[in-house]
């Protein structure tokens, strides 16, 4: 196959736009930025996804691909949009951590994540070893980006940027888990969803802010 | 066939119920679809003791002495609590505290919780494992915010996002898992993550890999299983939600979340050939034990103090686990029997006691033997149970542990022995202040259910006596098959 570097080529800079996305999304102050980030990052997924199952002819993939298009890419964000506007939610407070020190975080994990994944990437089957180390990075970036976020909502973009990573990180090292996995795993965020998007509300009833610094403090003794 | 009944049936229940929760009879349909489950987990353990392992559907599913008991246990524990709640959720429902909408949630989520339990512990496909164990959290969510107060909603984000955030860690130790033995059993391997398939050529998985996915299933299954210093969440969504499910969740979840973390050890120490695997359990459980033991004594509320409790015996499960071998295996799977039964009549006794006061506050609980003896006596008796004190089954269960721990690993004892120490005194005096003394309780509108209280701290003093023979030996097979130690 002639054309194999080029397509592998093509995959590495999607993996690195990957990582790009995480990065922005780190450094993101205004929620619904931070929505079509992550819309874009499951657009890229999708992309990467579908060049894979190019290349393979895996009919398994090209069903995993449409997964993530109709999920990550138009149901969460749609989903996501509506409840910014409802909720009136459109900037977080200061993060934790200054946006500069995040970076710096940032890139220290990126470091520490391609050692992590360095035995991985010997073993896996297949041609695409540096995108298990991005993967690694994508889902310690997401965690970062939760732990300093103070907005319930910018929490749980980190948290499903989090699962981009891990579906990203499984698909490139394996072409993918098995279909009825994939699917439960994709059942799962979907309700997870729907249960916040109940929970959400319940709490501004309750605090008329989605701040998570009113939910603290309401419990003595811990 | 019967396992079919055994899933289907909370699936079934909770769509039934999903419609009609809020009717007048929707307790009694609860626990008649309970009731339909525990007989679907009881022919499957019959079959289990009479015939030996079966796997189902192209073996995507399993049962073999491990999940067996947990199966029994957890269709057992499900039908006791669903009798608990039929009183205590009408005095909620009395009392206004739960609005008809939220009673059917709470009815059609009790179900499908025991179903992605069932589901859980029966399935082969470690994927699968986790998609249920990810499904058995996001339906009690709801449940811990349930009263919508401030501090229930609190507790219910945290649950949400703590346990979220850890089970996306197991995520991605199982698709490592999967990486590795994909090499092993071929690419889009049939099989690639049925336990049964990984056990049998678990020699040949690539051991880096597979320390580092046990490190993350560790710490993303060990977050469920509430193992310090992964246990915030624990106590806030015990203590918040309707007791009927701090029962289940205390009795049976962490067992589940445990029976994971076993699981997955069990492949990674026959990888790796080493015992480091249950070097880390161990070290978990340990610290687990002595924070939990030491962090009893600021316990203001009844409900918290006792899930604190479970921390410090989920801890210890996990520490015998850890050092492994046939006795610490056979006791940790007995304490985990014991710990279950003992803790959820626990709960149903204080959700009595916290309904008569109106609060959970310890303090504001007094008299408890004078105004209802029997709710009173049911709590002093569970609670010695828990603390260990012969001839109950826990105290058979920490003996063994104790003693193999004092063979195997002396520097461990005297740990373990402070900690027995500060929780007995801890549990011992708060207990006696409610249980005794003068008393400003009302009595309640329905009258509460404690036949599931004596009937678990009943069989739980057998088994302290005396263990069937068939759990003996479904007990000696499973601590086999976990292997470990030496």
């Amino acid at each position: 196959m002639a054309h194999t570097p080029f397509v592998m080529q093509l995959l590495d800079s999607l993996a690195a736009l990957l990582l790009l996305l995480s990065f922005a999304m780190l450094a993101q102050r205004r929620v619904a930025t931070l929505v079509e980030l992550f819309a874009l990052q499951g657009g890229v997924l999708c992309a990467a996804t579908l060049l894979l199952a190019w290349r393979t002819g895996d009919g398994n993939l090209l069903l995993s691909a449409a997964l993530t298009l109709s999920l990550k890419v138009l149901a969460l964000p749609w989903l996501l949009r509506r409840m910014i506007r409802r909720l009136g939610v459109y900037w977080d407070t200061d993060p934790l951590l200054n946006i500069p020190g995040t970076m710096l975080v940032g890139v220290l994990i990126v470091v520490f994540s391609f050692g992590l994944a360095q035995p991985v990437s010997a073993l896996a089957s297949t041609a695409t070893r540096s995108a298990i180390g991005i993967a690694v990075a994508v889902i310690l970036l997401a965690f970062l980006t939760m732990i300093t976020r103070r907005k319930a909502m910018s929490q749980v973009i980190g948290f499903l940027s989090m699962e981009n990573g891990l579906f990203f990180g499984a698909m490139s090292a394996t072409y993918g888990m098995p279909m009825v996995v994939e699917l439960g795993v994709a059942l799962d965020v979907l309700v997870a969803m729907l249960v916040l998007g109940v929970f959400f509300f319940q709490i501004r009833e309750q605090f008329d802010s989605l701040d998570l610094d009113r939910l603290e403090s309401h419990q003595g003794g811990r | 066939m019967d396992l079919l009944a055994l899933l289907v049936t909370p699936l079934a229940g909770a769509f039934v119920l999903a419609w009609t929760g809020a009717g007048r009879r929707a307790p009694e349909v609860n626990t008649a679809f309970s009731l339909a489950t525990f007989a679907a987990a009881a022919t499957l353990a019959w079959r289990v003791a009479t015939r030996g392992d079966a796997t189902f559907a192209n073996d995507e599913f399993f049962i073999d002495p491990f999940n067996a008991f947990l199966v029994a246990l957890t269709a057992f524990v499900g039908l006791t609590t669903s009798l608990f709640s039929r009183p205590y959720m009408r005095i909620e429902a009395d009392d206004r505290r739960v609005s008809p909408g939220a009673l059917r949630l709470y009815h059609a989520m009790y179900q499908l919780f025991i179903g992605t339990m069932l589901l859980a512990l029966t399935t082969n496909n470690l994927g699968l494992m986790w998609v249920a164990m990810e499904a058995a959290t996001l339906s009690t969510v709801l449940l811990v915010a349930l009263y919508r107060t401030p501090a229930a909603l609190e507790a219910g984000w945290k649950y949400f996002i703590l346990c979220g955030v850890g089970i996306a860690q197991a995520l991605f130790g199982t698709i490592l898992l999967y990486i590795a033995a994909e090499r092993v059993l071929g690419a889009q391997g049939v099989g690639a993550l049925l336990w049964t398939h990984l056990d049998a050529v678990k020699g040949q998985l690539e051991p880096r890999v597979l320390s580092i996915a046990f490190v993350f299933l560790l710490v993303g299954y060990g977050t469920k299983t509430g193992l310090v210093p992964l246990h915030n969440w624990l106590p806030d969504a015990h203590a918040e939600g309707p007791t009927p499910i701090s029962a289940v969740l205390s009795g049976l979840l962490l067992n589940v979340a445990l029976y994971a973390v076993v699981r997955c050890k069990v492949l990674v120490e026959g990888s790796l050939h080493s015992a480091w695997p249950g070097r880390m359990l161990m070290g978990f459980g340990l610290v687990s034990v002595l924070v939990a033991s030491f962090s009893l004594w600021r316990q203001r509320d009844i409900k918290r103090l006792f899930a604190f409790s479970s921390i410090e015996h989920m801890g210890l499960v996990a520490f015998a686990f850890g050092m492994g071998g046939p006795v610490a295996n056979f006791a940790a799977l007995l304490h985990m029997t014991v710990h279950s039964l003992t803790k959820s009549a626990i709960f149903f006794a204080a959700g009595h006691a916290a309904q008569k006061s109106g609060s959970q506050s310890i303090e504001r609980i007094r008299g408890l033997a004078t105004v209802s003896p029997t709710v009173g006596w049911g709590l002093m008796i569970g609670a010695l149970a828990i603390l260990g004190v012969p001839p109950f089954g826990v105290f058979a269960s920490e003996f063994l542990i104790l003693t193999t721990a004092m063979r195997d690993h002396p520097w461990t004892t005297p740990i373990l022995l402070l900690s027995f120490a500060v929780a007995f005194a801890a549990i011992f005096s708060r207990v006696q202040s409610m249980v005794f003394g003068d008393t400003t309780l009302r009595r309640l509108p329905h009258s509460p259910a404690l036949l599931p209280v004596f009937v678990h701290l009943g069989l739980v003093l057998m088994l302290g006596l005396f263990i069937p023979p068939f759990l003996a030996t479904w007990y000696g097979a499973a601590a086999r098959l976990i292997g470990g130690g030496g």
